[in-house]
């Protein structure tokens, strides 16, 4: 047994499977798989230390708290969320999180993962 | 386009063609949506004209790249910042102490470029985050761990050199403490490396910290002397088990012999985890203990249940103080076990923290962020209740009879025989509650100077105030400070006023 054995918690696992299988199903064509793909790096690495689902994820927390059930918690559940919404969220941030900066996630990155975070997005 | 201080739009314009040929233009910022991206989202003056401002940002990727832009600033007498990550929220994030700075951001300088599993260390670049450096440790397969400080997206350069603490083993959390081995560039562009790593093909630079001679890692810590290009860490092979007792009592005045116990069996190396002490009473008629404090030992099970034995004996020989002994883990954690422990304990990063300050039941209106005002006191039990006296006595006047929302005091046991008695401060968009904030921080830094209470680290705003507060003869620490800076840095580029430090021609007195 190894120290590597501590990966992420089941649940964190599962859903990365769910969302690896959404992905690969809203991403039909070569060239909107890779970016699906590639935001969904830069998703993993930057915002699903706080936003996956469960325990410990505080801007879970917080959007349960908000929307009450309104909305969905969990940022890759929502469907209201615009890719423009998302690169404006991380370029500014809100209430804890800081903006992150370009030397974190570069404009190519932000659009990759705003295409990947607002897969479901379905306008009114 | 802003300007530096007292540079010239020609100097200024000349330094950033000379920046983006050495690092490419897309790596140096200058507009204001840019530079936006390197406020202080934390910020104690946000919106207001004492707000700390970069004027520009030029982020290198390797060391050679650093020395050409640092030259380029000395050249230029342009003021630099140099930050890891810029995540070091609540004391400055990735904005300039000296507004005007052009922020040296050296987060793409992210490789993790050695993991020794034998020896149980790690040498890393500023950029690499504690997320990063698991990730790396992870995919190798290899046995040893991480101390994180609560957040896990910071440096863990940058952490240590900002003077932070985890919450693994005691030798690996005092982050600065468990390094081994700098380099850094001067502010003349030449590369310095310390102990060991000043032998050319040394084979032992993050073996032995001291090398030969005088020791001046310590000039980097809290500092502008130099900008860090690499440090080397001690890594915690991972303990074959974990396991945490619970010890509280009902009375106030049992703090005391509480923690002369946990003192002694600290010093004894007989406790090593990270304890904490909880402080009550709870709600009336509740059975919450006064005082409740967390005892953790890692080490072989065998071992570790031995320890434990010990450790029971002696906190049971105080009358009244209860006895709670938790279950034994072992590592590597069952995927049940890690979904109900605290992560950092055993060196897994996370962002959890951000939970107990962020919006929810307990806080159901956030305002955004927050400051902490951190003093350090002997770890007694009658030092503990000193403070607590002072401050319930005071926190209704420094608050102005208003409620603003301060939370504490939280009493931190990071560093063996250390209390560290924190305040925390709900930072908001809005001035007026800010201005309330900011005279609520200074008199509380003020009233604590005079008892013979100072931080350990402060947010960059209070730099200043509180490094006036180490005035022991005449400000005689501040003054061989500057004799250094003067020395090493004598156009006065690095990271103006950071911590208190300014070059010559930034003195006010």
């Amino acid at each position: 047994m190894t120290h590597a054995r501590m990966a992420a918690p089941r649940w964190a696992l599962l859903a990365t499977l769910l969302v690896a299988l959404s992905a690969a199903a809203h991403a039909a064509d070569p060239a909107q798989a890779a970016t699906q793909a590639k935001g969904q790096a830069v998703y993993e690495h930057w915002c699903a230390p706080c936003h996956a689902p469960g325990p410990g994820h505080p801007g879970t927390q917080s959007l349960e708290f908000k929307y009450r059930g309104k909305l969905a918690a969990v940022l890759l559940e929502r469907t209201d969320l615009a890719p423009q919404t998302v690169a404006q969220f991380v370029r500014q941030g809100v209430l804890l999180m800081a903006p992150f900066r370009k030397t974190e996630i570069t404009d190519a990155q932000l659009t990759a993962l705003s295409a990947y975070v607002a897969r479901n997005f379905k306008s009114n | 386009m802003a300007l530096p201080p007292n540079v010239s739009p020609t100097d200024f314009n000349a330094a950033l063609a000379a920046w983006r040929q050495t690092v490419g233009a897309e790596w140096v910022f200058t507009s204001d949506e840019d530079i936006a991206l390197y406020r202080d989202a934390y910020s104690i003056f946000w919106g207001e004209p004492e707000e700390r401002l970069a004027s520009g940002a030029v982020a290198p990727a390797t060391l050679e790249q650093v020395q050409a832009v640092v030259r380029i600033a000395n050249q230029h007498r342009i003021p630099i910042y140099p930050i890891s990550t810029g995540r070091n929220l609540a004391y400055g994030g990735a904005a300039p102490v000296y507004s005007g700075s052009v922020v040296l951001d050296l987060k793409r300088m992210n490789r993790v470029l050695e993991v020794n599993e034998r020896n149980a260390y790690a040498l890393v670049e500023p950029g690499v985050s504690y997320f990063d450096l698991y990730d790396h440790i992870r995919k190798a397969n290899l046995d040893v761990w991480i101390d994180p400080p609560d957040p896990g997206w910071g440096s863990v350069i940058g952490n240590a050199l900002d003077g932070g603490g985890g919450w693994t083993a005691s030798p690996f959390r005092d982050h600065f403490g468990s390094h081994c081995g700098m380099e850094v560039v001067l502010a003349n562009g030449e590369v310095v490396r310390t102990g060991m790593g000043a032998l050319p093909h040394s084979k032992s630079w993050q073996h032995n910290r001291w090398g030969y001679g005088p020791w001046v890692d310590g000039l980097f810590r809290q500092s502008n002397f130099a900008v860090v290009t690499k440090m080397g860490f001690y890594l915690m092979p991972r303990p074959e088990a974990y396991m945490m007792a619970t010890v509280t009592s009902q009375r106030d005045e049992d703090i005391v012999p509480m923690l002369d116990v946990l003192n002694l069996l600290e010093n004894q190396h007989l406790v090593n985890g990270s304890t904490q002490i909880f402080s009550g009473p709870g709600p009336p008629g509740s059975n919450a203990p006064m005082w409740s404090i967390q005892v953790p030992i890692y080490g072989p099970e065998n071992v570790v249940r031995a320890q434990m034995d010990y450790v029971k004996r002696k906190f049971s020989a105080i009358a009244g103080v209860t006895f709670i002994e938790g279950e034994l883990l072992r590592t590597p954690l069952s995927q049940e076990a890690l979904a109900r422990v605290r992560l950092v304990n055993f060196g897994i990063p996370n962002l959890s923290t951000f939970a107990m300050l962020g919006r929810g039941s307990a806080n159901p209106d956030p305002a955004g962020g927050h400051i902490g005002f951190s003093p350090i006191a002997p770890r007694t039990g009658e030092s503990l209740l000193e403070f607590k006296r002072f401050y319930s006595e005071n926190l209704s006047k420094v608050s102005g009879g208003e409620n603003l929302g301060i939370v504490g005091p939280v009493y931190m046991t990071c560093w063996e025989r250390t209390l560290v008695c924190l305040i925390m401060f709900p930072i908001s968009r809005d001035k007026a509650h800010n201005a309330k904030i900011r005279r609520a921080f200074e008199s509380w830094v003020k009233l604590a100077a005079d008892r013979g209470w100072a931080e350990y680290r402060a947010p960059a705003a209070y730099q200043d105030l509180i490094a006036g507060t180490y005035s022991y003869n005449d400000h005689a620490l501040r003054r061989l400070r500057e004799t250094i800076k003067d020395a090493v840095d004598p156009n006065g580029i690095l990271a103006a006023g950071r911590y208190g430090v300014w070059p010559k021609h930034l003195r006010k007195t």
